[in-house]
């Protein structure tokens, strides 16, 4: 049984600049990685590997960068790669990636699980994985924060908003999970050298006969206003402290 | 007429979205539709707004799960001759939104944070990249799934009298089995309401220090919140303390962050603050740049010093 896990391709999102006079992001120039929580996907995937056998295979949909990013995939443990490359991706919305993800899924043989984040680094919109399922017709079992793999039976732990709910799946399934499911591993100096020679399949949209189409128009995409008074005191001493509680007193949003 | 078709597996959430609804049907010409799937209570649907309230008991629906409730709505939605679907954005609610947008071939936005009409289309606000930026956005497709950040509407009470139309639907049973749900019981605690909060993140080392947050809370008046790893890695505190992307946001006076360094999901939850203070021992933390006023320090040296100084 192989084990398929999705990884999207964001800037990082730590080094994100707003431009002061239009509020407007600065994305140029920004190195790429993973999201976040798709490398906990992936740490799942590799950890279930470990135990079960196959191989783990990471699918993606981006941009022309992709065949250089997809390496961290690869350094942490990743067999496989398959990558659906177009500059289309760029702002496209959560049914592109998912009917691009889907054909891309279709050629590999004896997937048993399809894991994913619960909400990828840059749009958070949760919809990817549902979607997906959805189009391969698999069951999905969302925001799983503690999984089990055994003799074709997936056992699941689901984080919901107001409750834990334990849940049974037979493979093939789509699962998402939130960060906490696991510590992703940070890959080691040789991992990260054999990354490049591990094998990659490269696709364009055509190849696969999808249509990159949106559903979606951005109006606009700014930084809310932020003007804060950035004062800082710059020693925790009782005189700074008392600076600190005098100014907030000046401001009556705090009384003595 | 065409509708709006609300659904949330929260009555609650299901009652904000009529009021939403309400709204928006009359600027648009389209009429209010509920689904009351399973357990959920017609009567209080055709109370809140609904002109028309779609009903079914299918034994498939006596548990939530979202590929039997996505083919649910989906039928619904074409008797309802839906124009746009409102969902609530919990987790349940979007990966249900998900899975029907993609049934019926409709663009979907998730935790849309506002909603209205301009130029006889929906406008939707959400977070972006993260949380650094705010998208302005509409669906271009026929239909429009909407997943709605919980809060967003006002439940309204309705007079008239809502039709009430009983549904067929064909479902198959569920491949997801439950086993077992326990629930978080969380304490009733309102975050988003308070004026005064007291965030703490991993500066903190230990649980029990977490007291001096408490005391710093208590002399202000204030709740103590928390960044997202304090609670889901450490459980430290339950999850409906979390500020950020993906827990809460809220609207205090006054917003104290200790040891938190300030990475965009975080702040997201608290930009809208009057004033931010920050005390952290980094004096390059990206806490900084949404600060007022900040102490660079040890917090554990701080916190002391600040509550007493407060205590007078
Ligand atoms: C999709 C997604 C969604 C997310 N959603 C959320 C969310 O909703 N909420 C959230 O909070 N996070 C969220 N995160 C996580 C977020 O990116 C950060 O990892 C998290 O906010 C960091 O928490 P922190 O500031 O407590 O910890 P850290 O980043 O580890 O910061 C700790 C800070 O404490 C300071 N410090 C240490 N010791 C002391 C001391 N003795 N005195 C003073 N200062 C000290 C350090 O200088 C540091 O700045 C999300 C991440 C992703 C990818
Ligand atoms: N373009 C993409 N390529 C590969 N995986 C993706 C892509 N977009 C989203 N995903 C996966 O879907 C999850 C949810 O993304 P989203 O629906 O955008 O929040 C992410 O955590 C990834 O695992």
């Amino acid at each position: 049984m192989n084990i398929i896990v999705c990884v999207k391709q964001t800037v990082d999102l730590q080094q994100v600049r707003i431009r002061k006079e239009t509020r407007e992001p600065v994305l140029d120039n920004i190195p790429l990685t993973i999201g976040n929580i798709d490398k906990n996907a992936l740490e799942e995937a590799v950890r279930i590997r470990d135990k079960v056998g196959g191989k783990v295979i990471a699918v993606s949909a981006g941009s022309e960068q992709l065949t250089d990013t997809i390496k961290e995939a690869l350094a942490m443990g990743a067999d496989e790669a398959i990558l659906v490359i177009s500059t289309e991706f760029e702002g496209a919305d959560s049914g592109a990636a998912a009917a691009a993800l889907a054909q891309a899924i279709k050629r590999v043989e004896d997937y048993g699980i399809i894991l994913l984040g619960e909400g990828s680094a840059d749009n958070y919109s949760g919809q990817v994985g549902p979607r997906l399922a959805e189009i391969l017709d698999l069951p999905q079992v969302t925001y799983v924060s503690s999984l089990e793999v055994e003799n074709g039976t997936i056992k699941a732990v689901r984080n919901l908003d107001d409750c834990f709910e334990t849940v049974e799946v037979g493979v093939p399934a789509v699962v998402s999970v939130v960060s906490e499911i696991n510590e992703p591993r940070i890959p080691s100096v040789t991992q990260i050298l054999k990354a490049g020679k591990k094998p990659k399949q490269v696709f364009k949209p055509e190849d696969l006969g999808i249509e990159i189409t949106r559903s979606i128009t951005t109006l606009s995409n700014l930084a809310p206003d932020q003007d804060r008074k950035r004062i800082l005191f710059q020693e925790g001493t009782d005189k700074d402290v008392a600076s600190l509680v005098s100014a907030l007193e000046a401001e009556g949003l705090v009384r003595r | 007429m065409a509708a709006i078709l609300v659904f949330s597996e929260r009555d609650d959430i299901a009652w904000q979205l009529l009021g939403k609804a309400a709204e928006l049907g009359r600027e648009m010409g389209l009429g209010v539709a509920a689904a009351a799937l399973g357990s959920a209570d017609p009567g209080g649907y055709a109370n809140r707004g609904a002109q028309k309230v779609y009903i079914s008991k299918n034994e498939q629906l006596k548990t939530f799960e979202a590929s039997v409730y996505a083919e649910a709505l989906s039928q619904v939605a074409k008797q309802a001759d839906a124009a746009v679907i409102l969902i609530g954005s919990t987790r349940r609610g979007k990966e249900l939104a998900g899975r029907l947008a993609q049934k019926l071939g409709a663009g979907c936005i998730s935790d849309a944070g506002s909603l209205e009409v301009k130029d006889g289309r929906l406008v939707c606000t959400r977070n972006a990249l993260g949380g650094a930026t705010v998208a302005t956005q509409t669906i271009t497709t026929e239909l429009q799934v909407i997943a709605v950040s919980p809060g967003l509407g006002e439940p309204i009470e309705s007079p008239e009298t809502a039709e009430m139309v009983e549904v067929e639907l064909a479902l198959k049973p569920s491949a997801v089995k439950v086993i077992a749900r326990s629930e978080k019981g969380q304490g009733a605690v309102d975050i988003e309401g308070a004026e005064v909060l007291v965030c703490v993140g991993k500066g903190f080392t230990r649980q029990e220090d977490l007291k001096m947050a408490e005391e710093l809370a208590e002399v202000l008046g204030g709740l103590v919140a928390c960044t997202k790893p304090l609670a889901t890695d450490e459980k430290w505190l339950p999850e409906d303390r979390v500020i950020g992307l993906s827990g809460k946001s809220g609207k205090p006076n006054l917003a104290i962050c200790l040891g938190i360094s300030g990475q965009v999901q975080f702040t997201v939850g608290i930009r809208d603050a009057k004033t931010i203070v920050a005390v952290n021992q980094d004096p390059n933390a990206f806490i900084w740049q949404m600060a007022d006023y900040g102490i660079v320090g040890d917090l554990y040296e701080v916190v002391p010093r600040l509550t007493a100084a407060l205590k007078g």
